[in-house]
């Protein structure tokens, strides 16, 4: 079963919505409730790193049988060293985006926490996409 | 532990009833559908919130309540009523008024049940305070605990395992009058409730087996009977009888009533709607931060309760006028005699999720179900008119998935079959009744709804 949600940059509204709906499919499917949580949490951090720093995003999910896969692309600025943004606490999110309760730096380290495996790849300038997968 | 059968306090009133939509969408767990031109509720969903009492036009719904004659079995007939109770009624009826009134109505004892408050809030507070990944949630409204259990399962490990204040005053009353030598046989318990919730939760405890009360009355109907014998007269004085209450216990079910016990950071949320909002927010782990939180179904707290007969704003106001004449709990000296024995009671069993909207528990046939009703779903209109007698359409295609209903049940659907030829309009027509009963479809000028609606 596949899911697919718009994300725009900026727009801090409907962040979450994507993460809702998947919980809600999730739930229904009579997934563990520990491991809809870990999934939840790591789709909001990626619906919220899109709305922080990219212009346009794509969230796309596969629900199969034993596992979801989610990636999310993104038209943006990119990662300058994936690495460093893998590390908690490192955040290039604007003034602005902080004092909205955001860019934390624990987007991609909370992504990593809670995603059985990742992959990001990015370019600058370009955009970024981050995949992971979760095994029920 | 013993698991008793589903209990709801909500009951359909066939006669009543005459198949609108109002409850249908005014329902949090979309638990209500038309059958045979009647609303049906879903004992699996249904929550007891009563949402769909107050959404009635015609009081189609109704609570199932003990006779107030029932307390004449016993000897000693024990009044238990939430503060709220007395925040109906207009400032020139004293409390002692509406306490002699009880007398009269032929209890022997009166309890209000947030009394000694100070014995659960400390309970409470031995539970929070430690570092938690998400707060703690109280378990005082009945309607919220079933809530979470169904839809939020992974939050069920958070709520707080204890009882609520009408247990506390119940063995509070319990183990006084078993001092004053009354023989518990003879021991009569009512619980005058302010919702369906409670009625509810009191018939059915959290992981208990049975229930500390010999009754329940409908708030609103003993608010009816106190106002035809409140006396004119000067009554007697019963302050006696209120020496444990507080200004805490008085503001307990108000919105904040449990929060501002907190010197952390506890918040209070009121009205379902809005909970089910932040609760979607805390399972993303979006609210961090929080050790308390208070979630009360109804807008305005117990204040707010369904079977209330006052404005839910000037009862409000008027309790936090009425606590202002009372002490704080903590000034207050209680005879701590019971103390141990009523906290140990008070510790409920372990809440157990409910898993109530899962497809199938085979996870490869729910996925196949959810597929299904996507396609189904790209079918229906999206306008959520209720006219197939389900909440929206999305509701709709679900209840197609799990042979509950069929795709003809759409008005939408039915016209463009009708038009393709692939139905006949008779055939249409008849599906239609089946939803709305019969003889639904004819002219009818003393029609219920419809009518002076809105304004």
């Amino acid at each position: 079963m596949e899911l697919v949600f718009e994300i725009k940059g900026g727009d801090f509204t409907h962040a979450g919505k994507a993460s809702s709906k998947i919980k809600k499919v999730l739930k229904q499917l009579n997934v563990d409730a520990k491991m809809i949580k870990r999934i939840v949490i790591a789709v909001y951090e990626a619906e919220v790193n899109v709305v922080a720093h990219a212009h346009n995003g794509v969230l796309r999910t596969i629900i199969g049988n034993d596992s979801i896969e989610v990636v999310i692309k993104d038209e943006g600025p990119g990662i300058e060293n994936v690495e460093k943004a893998m590390e908690a606490g490192f955040s290039t999110a604007s003034k602005a985006v902080r004092e909205m309760g955001f860019g934390a730096g624990m987007g991609l380290p909370n992504i990593q926490k809670n995603a059985d495996e990742l992959e990001i790849t990015s370019e600058i300038n370009k955009g970024t996409m981050v995949r992971f997968k979760n095994y029920f | 532990m013993n698991t008793l059968p589903k209990y709801h306090a909500i009951k359909v009133d066939e006669q009543k009833c005459f198949g609108c939509t109002h409850c249908i969408k005014a329902c949090p767990t979309e638990a209500i559908r038309i059958v045979n031109g009647i609303a049906s509720i879903s004992s699996e969903r249904c929550v007891d919130c009563g949402n769909c009492l107050r959404a009635c036009p015609v009081d189609a719904f109704y609570v199932e309540q003990d006779d107030l004659q029932k307390i004449f079995a016993y000897k000693h007939r024990v009044v238990l009523f939430p503060a709220v109770l007395i925040g109906q009624f207009h400032e020139k009826y004293s409390e002692d008024q509406i306490y002699h009134a009880l007398i009269k109505l032929g209890f022997t004892h009166i309890y209000e049940v947030e009394q000694p408050i100070q014995w659960l809030s400390e309970e409470i507070k031995k539970k929070t305070g430690k570092n938690r990944e998400h707060p703690l949630i109280s378990s005082f409204c009945p309607a919220i605990v079933r809530l979470i259990q169904s839809k939020y399962p992974s939050l069920v490990e958070n709520i707080i395992p204890l009882k609520a204040p009408h247990d506390l005053a119940a063995n509070f009353a319990i183990e006084q009058l078993k001092d004053e030598g009354a023989d518990e046989n003879e021991t009569g318990i009512f619980y005058v409730s302010p919702c369906s919730a409670k009625m509810a939760a009191v018939n059915r405890p959290l992981g208990e087996t049975k229930s500390v009360v010999n009754g329940i009355i409908n708030m609103k109907d003993l608010y009816n009977r106190i106002m035809q014998v409140i006396p004119k007269e000067k009554p007697a004085d019963f302050s006696e009888l209120r020496k444990n209450l507080s200004r805490d216990g008085i503001l307990w079910s108000l919105p904040r009533g449990e929060a501002r016990q907190f010197k952390s950071r506890a918040m209070s949320i009121d009205g379902i709607h809005n909970v089910v909002k932040f609760l979607e927010r805390l399972e993303n782990d979006e609210i961090t931060g929080l050790d308390y939180l208070e979630l009360k179904s109804c807008s305005q707290g117990c204040a707010g309760g369904i079977l209330l007969t006052g404005n839910r704003f000037l009862t409000a106001e008027r309790l936090q006028k009425r606590a202002i004449r009372y002490p704080a709990a903590s000034k207050l000296t209680v005879n701590e005699k019971y103390k141990k024995t009523i906290q140990q009671k008070l510790q409920a069993g372990k809440i157990e999720p409910g898993n109530v909207f899962v497809l199938h528990t085979n996870r490869t046939k729910a996925l196949e179900k959810m597929q299904t009703a996507a396609k189904i779903l790209c079918q229906l209109p999206g306008i959520d008119c209720g006219a197939c007698g389900a909440p929206n359409c999305h509701a709709l295609a679900e209840d197609i998935v799990q042979g509950k209903a069929k795709m003809t049940d759409c008005i939408f659907l039915q016209k463009r079959w009708i038009n393709e030829n692939k139905l006949t309009a008779e055939k249409g027509f008849k599906n239609l009744e089946k939803i709305w009963g019969k003889n639904r479809f004819n002219a009818d000028c003393n029609k219920k709804g419809g009518r002076n609606e809105g304004f």
